[in-house]
């Protein structure tokens, strides 16, 4: 399998001088099995470049998978150029929003109406199919398998996990680390822990073993504090949470926009700093647009 | 006929209280910053809403892969957002329940009202209402005929009266009432909103959702509006279903007319079952 990031930005593009190194487009990444199936991780802005690249292989079945529909992972998907073309086939996975009332294909529909975008749905001339998918519900994408477990964000968020070939790699999609909403003098405290302690114990075997984990690493430890209840989680969360589940191999991404790549290095280095390297530890590294990684 | 000013303020008077968890959750979901465990010390208290709440995120809709079992489990597993948010949209669907299903007729006009709900909703969503505030749309939508569903439940003998009133002698409903009662039901509603405090626009909302006039608010026109769409559309039945047109501002002000925004809609029965599960889960 081959994971490639076209989009490592959170929130909002932020193209410019600060940004060359670590890419200004928002979420999207590709996934290719060993049968050169495609998976698409997200549809934030960078899934543009990676659809250009794309001419070449014509027609094609495209597996995407949407975290959730904040606009940042979805902003990129209606100029996603294989959609236009007959014989490309698009197969869409996504969360019901229950608090909308809506499944995916209703969402993602409504942003091709017509006051946003001159391309209306009955005129895209690729096949279109909307999966909505339950959480654990196994989808088959070629020769891949794609699972979910709904992460903690301020709306629904699938966190996913793609197996192929006895390799793995999984995506938090946007996930904030579970914080106690009590203090430790209230009487529910204690049970709050308790169901803490299990939904984190379900994400670390879901993700537990895998070669690779993307995980959504907006703020610092020090940012943290004033961004509690944003849905983006910390370094220091992630590498805890990486080493308890035994992976091999850490991408940090979604970065914060207003992190320019001197300062993102510098907050990525200051984390390894206070976590210094134990064995067993998996690779740590920063999600950088272009990048290929090879498992 | 019609009942005396004094025997009608008594009857209001006797109607039930707005929840009180109801009206504390209103009013702490108005502040973005509210603290979660005080809005799920309220839910707590209050085991109907408890329950639903409970049923909800446990429904197909959310498609979960375990049971959860209390409201603490889950705030955890699917997020205070997502809590706050459901809770918002139960907690007057509540109100509405407590006031009791228990015939057809009630369950028809209760349909009626979720309708005009949702289709408010679209028609804010259209005037580029924010969601958030799109909830505000719903819940003036889904109150609008409360008067109708108080009076029917306290007086269901005059109530009947004036239902078979308004059939014997082709009358409008409204008129109907207001033979019997002395009053109608848009009238009971808005008293019944001072009574609760519920903030102005929504009483006004209420007093008006069958007399529209070019000095209501965005809100009220919706309301105005989605009552009509919603007849047109057979969605439930709220005993008076002649078609009528949308007064010529209104179009206007929707740039269509009451058919072409009919079919704006598309597809409501996901949204009018998923809200429907409130009530009978
Ligand atoms: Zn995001
Ligand atoms: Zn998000």
């Amino acid at each position: 399998m081959k994971v490639k990031f076209w989009g490592v930005r959170g929130s909002i593009p932020t193209p410019g001088p600060s940004t060359v190194k670590y890419g200004g487009n928002t979420t999207c990444i590709e996934v290719r099995t060993d049968d050169n199936d495609l998976i698409i991780l997200d549809a934030g802005t960078g899934i543009f470049p990676m659809a250009m690249t794309l001419f070449p292989e014509l027609p094609i079945t495209c597996h995407l998978f949407i975290s959730h529909t904040h606009w940042d992972h979805i902003q990129g998907l209606p100029f996603f150029i294989p959609s236009f073309i007959p014989g490309n086939t698009l197969r869409i996975h996504g969360a019901y929003d229950p608090i909308d009332r809506r499944d995916i294909r209703e969402i993602l529909s409504g942003q091709l109406q017509y006051c946003y975008f001159p391309v209306r749905e009955a005129e895209l001339k690729a096949r279109l199919e909307y999966v909505t998918l339950k959480e654990r519900q196994v989808a088959q994408a070629g020769s891949a398998t794609v699972t979910n477990i709904l992460m903690n964000h301020p709306v629904l968020c699938f966190g996913y996990r793609i197996e192929c070939n006895g390799k793995s790699v999984f995506f938090t999609g946007d996930h904030e680390q579970l914080y106690n909403i009590y203090g430790p003098d209230d009487p529910e405290y204690h049970e709050y822990e308790q169901y803490m302690t299990q939904k984190n114990q379900a994400i670390v075997e879901f993700i537990r073993g895998v070669d690779v984990l993307i995980a959504d690493t907006s703020y610092t430890v020090e940012d943290y504090p004033a961004k509690k209840g944003w849905g983006h989680s910390t370094y220091d969360a992630n590498i805890a949470m990486a080493r308890a589940a035994g992976v091999r191999q850490v991408f940090f991404t979604h970065h914060e926009p207003t992190r320019g790549d001197a300062a993102l290095e510098k907050v990525f280095q200051d984390a390894m700093d206070r976590h210094p390297r134990q064995p067993g530890d998996p690779e740590f590294a920063l999600a950088r647009e272009g990048l290929v990684f090879e498992l | 006929m019609g009942y005396s000013a004094k025997k009608l303020i008594r009857l209001v008077d006797g109607m039930p209280a707005f929840p009180p968890s109801v009206y504390r959750i209103l009013q702490l979901t108005s502040d973005i910053n509210c603290e979660p465990k005080d809005l799920v010390r309220v839910i707590d208290h209050d085991p109907v809403l408890t329950l639903k709440l409970l049923q909800l995120v446990n429904s197909p809709y959310f498609g979960l892969s375990r049971q959860i079992g209390s409201i603490r489990q889950a705030v955890v597993f699917v997020g205070i957002n997502t809590i706050k948010n459901l809770v918002l949209t139960i907690a007057p669907m509540e109100m509405l329940s407590r006031q009791g299903t228990d015939n057809r007729w009630m369950e028809n006009l209760l349909a009626h009202a979720i309708g005009v709900g949702v289709i408010a909703k679209h028609l804010a969503r259209r005037c580029g209402i924010s969601e958030v505030e799109a909830t505000d749309y719903f819940v003036a939508g889904l109150l609008h005929d409360i008067g109708k569903m108080a009076l029917h439940r306290f007086k269901p003998e005059d109530y009947k009266d004036a239902l078979r009133l308004a059939k014997k002698k082709g009358l409008p409903l409204l008129e109907a009432e207001r033979e019997i009662f002395g009053v109608d039901h848009a009238q009971v509603g808005a008293m019944l909103g001072d009574k609760w405090c519920l903030p102005v626009e929504l009483v006004v909302s209420m007093e008006k959702h069958h007399d529209w006039n070019p000095n209501l608010s965005l809100l009220q026109d919706c309301v105005y509006a989605a009552n009509l769409m919603a007849k047109r559309l057979r969605v439930g039945n709220s005993g008076n279903d002649t078609p009528e047109h949308l007064p010529r501002e209104l179009e206007q002000r929707f740039g269509a007319k009451i058919e072409e925004l009919v079919g704006t809609l598309g597809d409501l029965s996901g949204e009018m079952n998923f809200t429907q599960i409130l009530i009978h889960p």
